[in-house]
């Protein structure tokens, strides 16, 4: 039987998603020791005693990754539990040192939360509700190198090397419920839900969210039903989804191949599967002999957390508004089209353009200024916009002095072209540069006067009525004032010379 | 020189009457003399001990003020890390681990002058008590070469009761400082649960686990306790308050119209004959003294062993995971094309003794999957009875006294195919473990029948271990006088010995 | 009288990565009755609305401040290791899959 298309399989078959998804925290240090966590060090320079789990030593947590990790589920809409503890997660495996995870089982320190995603569909937006079950703390594990064998991947390695810079640095885990109703648009619905999980993430700056890095990783599990059943189906989980579009690809490939099992009237296997990157198929894991028994039990070595609820109110008043959210009320404030504000959001310059609009400029003007002249500028320099040495302030202001007719578009060009190469403030640029518009009305006059008479053919159309013919005179007027000149100023004096309204 | 006590060879350091390389070279010399025959020590390291005994004296020399302690030998447990000296746990699994890093404990001796010695024979990982269970042969008691000097931290009290070393750490995770410090005749105390960190303190038991002094006399323990003791922010467990006023206690030694509360549940039948007969005579000097001694009840402390016996396991077989011949240690099995999985199974049979695979399999059953509710949880809650019990007891009495042990010491190999009868003989210390409260023993002079020396335990509250201190050094001191000498100068001489 | 069969022994001692000979879990099997009676006796009390105490000390949230303290140099973090390569640890070839 052929591989069914997707529109077949969803024709027939309900998913339903849960998703699990480790976050790395951006802290100074490791979650239990004081190694940095800084990435892509040289090998093994980031241990200690404990991370290495030498004889003898202790974990102590990182107080940072607790606040942290309460403020992931105060912006997951969570609760925070008031007494939550860490417990041992036992297996063995060569790139954990303790032959444990410290992580939490039965008393998480967030639970129960919510996201709201959208993506468009057919029919237009449409909102999804993914609901959280838990988020908890734990430790990352250490890196392998396998070496020998044809493939560099764990099978066929001869032997392995292991780096344990990356062991214990703080990992959030966030657990969906499981996700119904989502019909053919998990695989969108799934993606639209860690995109707004990075964004969230982003925003609280408790993570670099880099998915290339692995700083965001997503477990995808995936099981399909028949339409209308109330039988939840047996389930995949799916491991290394490394990129938003890899989570999509994932979960449809999953999708189908469960469907053509299923349609072959073949079981599905529960099991953990690899997603590949390169073919975009999942592979099956090699199966364990027995079922792992973790035997979870609290960590003796720590004791329970058990924040205050105030500082938990303390935490909640820091959060920043929820991304998705934001956007859409920036979008309505600042009447921006779709295509604008996708533009913004690509060239990352929504935080820049929402605080020079905060000191006072106008949103469509600043917006300009932040995705034309200033992204240009970047672009050219090869350099993130951020690190111009243009700011908010600057821009603002610029905007201000060519609304008090004090600079035209094209003398403000020059004037960013000054910030940017540091010559300081835009009015200290204009100063210095001694930019100036002609709005003394007798120069103008003058300049009108000779350019009337230069081309007295041209004047004499628009003295006719003509008027499209008063651009070139206009244009004439500019270049005799070396662009100096307000622009709307020369016309209504050109126009009253030649007396026409 | 050698049998005098700590504070005596302290006060002859003071006066320039010794010096530190001196009195560490004629206990290197008795180690010398008489180690081959007591098998206290594991590793002796001469070099290490003299530079720092060298460096002590120096420091005297430019009239710093040092520790009181400062210059004194000490003979260390092998669960400690030290940097760069073999340091195994009494386990084969380690054998030439040189650590990379101090044990806390390690680094506040150091800081205190502290001569270090060498490191003392085990039971493998703490698992035991008798130090047969080490990996590296077991150590005698200098009392009688055919017996046990308890565990499992035989090799450090042998080491104090042989004048090896007047001072010597243990730890004690269900009765490994006191029983052994029972069975050969001295002092030894298990601190408060986190009074002492534990930072690098190789784990059996976390929730369990203590290091403490051992000396011959409540003053000498006591002068080590205060130097050991202390907060330290890399133990998340450890206890951030002051050290109890232990030497203080110890000077003053006084039990007047203090209240004492003898254990029901700890004394009687199971006790050598020898044991209560010494235990209640002590309880009488204590009466006479001026203590006040009631009876207490608690009835949850029936379950404490089998409490024990399920907790320390089930934390060992997590603890001991780490031990996979991956990192450090032993690596056995690695031939050509086997795997890691193999080679760690591998290792770990070879590595670890007969005791300690028995307690990471049963600690692995009562955590698994179906079993955890009925053993490990049981076990936590007969923990809270058994703290409840105490909260009670210590109601009554400022300090609470048991026999330590039920036996004196017994004869090497008499108990070794038999777990649960030397299980049986840490009854009376567990409870203070479960309940994370400090206890001491101290000697309460020879049982009859065999001329070995009988422990007394003494309890307190936690972070109360002045207590400890003040109830023995006034039990000492009434002991002393009515027996004219020291209970070490009735052992028997040591072949060998100057 | 609780008892654990040899097969029990051998799965337990599957979890706990030891490799023990067939004597050695028949041996531990036939000692385990004994063992598991003693300690089975901590379900003989009423421990309904028993709270479990997991730790001795009613300590909470003791963390430390988010500061980076050096760490060991790679010759001494790698000391202990049986083999090595390249500043890494150098293991067998691992089977299982990585969590």
């Amino acid at each position: 039987m052929a591989l069914p298309t997707y529109d077949e399989v969803v024709a027939k078959w309900d998913p339903v998603l849960g998703l699990e998804v480790h976050v790395e925290l951006n802290t100074n240090s490791k979650m239990f020791c004081s190694c940095a966590t800084e990435f892509g060090a040289a090998p093994n320079t980031q241990t200690c005693p404990v991370c290495l789990a030498l004889p003898g030593a202790l974990p102590v947590v990182n107080e940072k990754a607790i606040e942290s990790t309460i403020l992931i589920g105060l912006a997951l809409n969570c609760k925070i539990a008031p007494y939550s503890r860490f417990a041992r997660k036992n297996y063995f495996y060569p790139d954990m040192p303790k032959n444990f995870q410290i992580s939490q089982y039965d008393e998480p320190i967030c639970f129960d939360g919510y996201v709201d995603v959208e993506i468009e569909t057919e029919e237009g937006p449409k909102q999804f509700r993914i609901e959280i079950e838990r988020v908890h703390m734990e430790e990352d594990t250490g890196k392998s190198l396998h070496v020998g064998g044809a493939t560099g991947r764990i099978h066929g390695a001869d032997y392995s090397l292991l780096d344990y810079n990356r062991a214990g640095i703080p990992l959030v885990e966030i657990v969906t419920k499981i996700v119904p109703g989502t019909g053919k648009y998990a695989p969108e619905v799934a993606k639209a839900y860690v995109a707004e999980l990075r964004d969230i993430l982003r925003g609280l700056k408790v993570s670099d969210v880099k998915m290339e890095q692995g700083s965001l990783r997503c477990d995808a599990n995936v099981s399909l039903k028949p339409i209308g059943s109330d039988v939840l189906g047996t389930r995949s989980e799916t491991k290394n989804v490394n990129s938003l579009r890899s989570v999509e690809r994932a979960i449809r490939g999953e999708m189908i191949r469960h469907a053509e099992l299923l349609n072959d009237g073949k079981k599905v296997k529960q099991e953990t599967r690899h997603f590949q990157e390169d073919t975009g198929l999942t592979r099956s894991g090699r199966s364990k002999e027995q079922a792992e028994d973790y035997r979870y039990f609290p960590d003796p070595d720590l004791v329970p957390v058990t924040p205050a609820a105030a500082w938990i109110e303390e935490l909640r008043a820091t959060l920043p508004e929820r991304p998705s959210l934001r956007r859409k009320r920036l979008k309505e404030e600042w009447s921006v089209p779709d295509k604008e504000m996708a533009a913004m959001i690509n060239a990352d310059v929504l935080d820049i353009v929402e605080a020079t609009v905060l000191l006072g400029a106008d949103p469509t003007k600043a917006r300009t200024w932040w995705l034309g002249e200033i992204s240009r500028i970047a672009n050219e320099k090869e350099l993130p916009i951020a690190e111009l040495s243009i700011t908010p302030a600057h821009v603002a202001e610029l905007v201000e002095l060519v609304a008090k007719g004090e600079l035209t578009d094209k003398l403000a060009r020059q004037v960013v072209e000054g910030v940017v190469a540091g010559e300081g403030t835009p009015s200290e640029v204009v100063a210095k540069r001694g930019i100036k518009v002609v709005n003394d009305d007798g120069a103008l006059m003058a300049a009108i006067e000779k350019v009337c008479a230069e081309q007295a053919e041209t004047a004499e159309k628009v003295r006719g009525g003509h008027l499209p013919a008063a651009g070139a005179l206009i244009g004439a007027v500019m270049k005799e004032t070396k662009g100096q000149a307000d622009a709307a100023r020369v016309r209504e004096l050109l126009l009253g010379h030649l007396g026409v309204n | 020189m050698i049998n005098k006590t700590a504070a005596e060879m302290a006060d002859s350091l003071a006066k320039g009457e010794t010096s530190s390389v001196e009195l560490t070279q004629a206990h290197l010399d008795r180690v010398a003399a008489v180690d081959g025959q007591v098998k206290a020590f594991l590793h002796v390291d001469s070099e290490g001990a003299l530079a720092q005994a060298k460096e002590v004296d120096a420091r005297r020399a430019k009239g710093e003020k040092l520790s009181p302690i400062a210059g004194i030998p000490l003979a260390l447990k092998d669960v400690l890390a030290q940097k760069g000296v073999p340091t195994t746990a009494g386990s084969k699994i380690l054998q030439g681990w040189l650590p990379p890093y101090d044990s806390t404990v390690v680094s506040k001796l150091k800081s205190a002058g502290v001569v270090i010695m060498g490191k003392t024979n085990m039971d493998e990982f703490a698992m035991g008590s008798s130090t047969e269970n080490s990996g590296y042969g077991p150590t005698f008691n200098p009392w009688d070469l055919t017996r046990t000097p308890g565990g499992s931290s035989g090799g450090s009290a042998a080491a104090v009761a042989s004048f090896e070393s007047p001072l010597a750490i243990g730890s004690d995770t269900g009765g490994s400082i006191r029983q052994p410090a029972a069975l050969t005749g001295i002092v030894g105390v298990r601190p408060t649960y986190g009074a002492v960190s534990r930072f690098g303190l190789i784990a059996y038991s976390s929730s369990l686990d203590q290091a403490g002094p051992f000396g011959r006399t409540v003053l000498d323990t006591a002068l080590l306790h205060e130097v050991m003791a202390g907060h330290d922010p890399k133990d998340a467990t450890s206890i951030n308050a002051p050290v109890p006023a232990v030497v203080a206690a110890a000077k003053s030694g006084d039990v007047k119209g203090m209240k004492i509360g003898v254990i029901k549940q700890l004394q009687g039948e199971g006790y050598q004959k020898g044991v209560q007969t010494r235990f209640d005579e002590s309880l009488q000097v204590l009466a006479d003294l001026g203590a006040e001694i009631v009876e207490v009840d608690c009835p949850s402390f029936e379950y404490a062993l089998a409490a024990y016996y399920l907790i320390a396991p089930s934390e060992c077989s997590s603890n001991l995971a780490r031990f996979d011949a991956m990192r450090y240690g032993l690596r056995t099995g690695d031939v050509d094309g086997a795997s890691a999985e193999a080679v760690m199974s591998a290792t770990r049979n070879a590595g670890f003794g007969r005791e300690v695979k028995r307690r990471i399999i049963l600690g692995t059953y009562a955590l698994s999957s179906g079993y955890y509710d009925a053993y490990y949880g049981s076990a936590q809650k007969i923990r809270t009875l058994i703290i409840q019990d105490y909260a009670k007891a210590f109601a009554q009495a400022e300090v609470l006294v048991s026999p330590t042990a039920p036996t004196t010491a017994y004869k090497i190999g008499e108990k070794v195919d038999d777990p649960m009868a030397m299980y049986l003989g840490d009854v009376a210390t567990i409870p203070v473990n479960l309940a994370g409260i400090c206890g001491m023993s101290l000697p309460a002079g020879l049982a009859d029948e065999d001329n070995l020396p009988v422990g007394f335990q003494i309890m307190a509250p936690a972070m109360q271990d002045q207590r400890l201190y003040q109830a023995g050094a006034a039990l000492e001191a009434a002991l002393l006088s009515k027996w004219g000498a020291p209970i070490l100068t009735k052992a028997p001489e040591l072949k060998g010995a100057k | 009288m609780s008892s654990l069969s040899r097969d029990d022994v051998a799965k337990l001692a599957g979890l706990a990565r030891i490799e023990m000979t067939e004597a050695e879990l028949v041996e531990l099997s036939s000692q385990f009755g004994m063992i598991l009676d003693a300690v089975a006796r901590v379900q003989e009390m009423d421990l309904s609305g028993v709270k479990a105490t997991s730790h001795p000390q009613p300590l909470e949230n003791i963390a430390r401040p988010d500061v980076v303290q050096p760490s060991l140099s790679p010759e001494d973090a790698l000391s202990g290791a049986p083999a090595q390569e390249e500043s890494r640890f150098r293991v067998p070839q691992i089977l299982g899959e990585a969590e």
